[in-house]
């Protein structure tokens, strides 16, 4: 299982913070297009960068059964 | 006990705190930046604030700016804080400590850390006006994220 955080008007936007996915293998950029067809409403979703247990990563990366993926729109701290 | 020098909470930010955990005996001079909730943006009336953030993550990254500093100015000691939560006008947001043998690396530390927590750490604000509400995002109009993650050093 892997699963999916939600930030800030991403997650006001799909009306929760998380999600899963069953899969055992999959690249960010599958997870993305998960989101996006899950979600089609949420803004800024091919904008977002990844982080996969806390580390950005890019939207070829393989992420495993267990990870955790957040897309992180962008931020506006300070 | 050793206090953690880069947390992000929900409670007001103390400087003086966070003043401590960079006073060192070898430092000359210690920098303060404030970074303060603004009532008034090109012409708009911001009522409050509300901030989120991914807390491991942005902790993490905050660690990470303070090492680019200790490692492009040698000797400096720095602790980052930043506040999530409702804020209201003129709270601190955040507060950034840098101390440093000689002057110049401290202001040079600070200046960076700020706009580093502009590029790489997740926190998000959300502002409330008197006639409707937003996230804001992308303060610093750049196309990086187009590309994936964050240049590694980029100033």
């Amino acid at each position: 299982m892997i699963t999916i955080l939600l930030f800030a008007g991403m997650k006001e936007a799909a009306g929760t913070d998380k999600l899963t996915m069953d899969r055992e293998q999959v690249s960010v950029a599958e997870v993305r297009q998960f989101v996006k067809e899950t979600y089609p409403a949420i803004p800024g979703t091919e904008r977002a960068m990844a982080a996969v247990n806390e580390e950005f990563v890019p939207d070829q990366e393989l992420i495993r059964d267990g990870d955790t993926i957040a897309f992180i729109p962008p931020v506006s701290g300070g | 006990m050793e206090q953690k020098r880069y947390r992000v909470t929900e409670e007001p930010l103390d400087s003086t705190a966070i003043i401590q955990r960079v006073t060192d005996k070898n430092a000359g001079a210690v920098t303060v930046f404030i970074g303060t909730v603004r009532e008034m943006t090109k012409g708009k009336r911001t009522l409050s604030l509300t901030y989120e953030a991914y807390v491991p993550m942005a902790e993490k990254k905050l660690a990470q700016i303070g090492a680019e500093i200790e490692e492009k100015w040698p000797r400096t000691i720095i602790a980052i804080e930043h506040r999530i939560g409702a804020l209201a006008i003129s709270d601190a947001a955040v507060v950034i400590a840098v101390s440093s043998p000689h002057r110049d690396a401290s202001f040079k530390g600070s200046r960076y850390a700020i706009e580093r927590i502009k590029e790489i750490v997740p926190i998000w604000k959300k502002e409330h006006w008197d006639d409707g509400s937003s996230w804001i995002g992308d303060q610093l109009e750049t196309t990086a994220y187009d590309e994936g993650a964050p240049k590694e050093g980029e100033t």
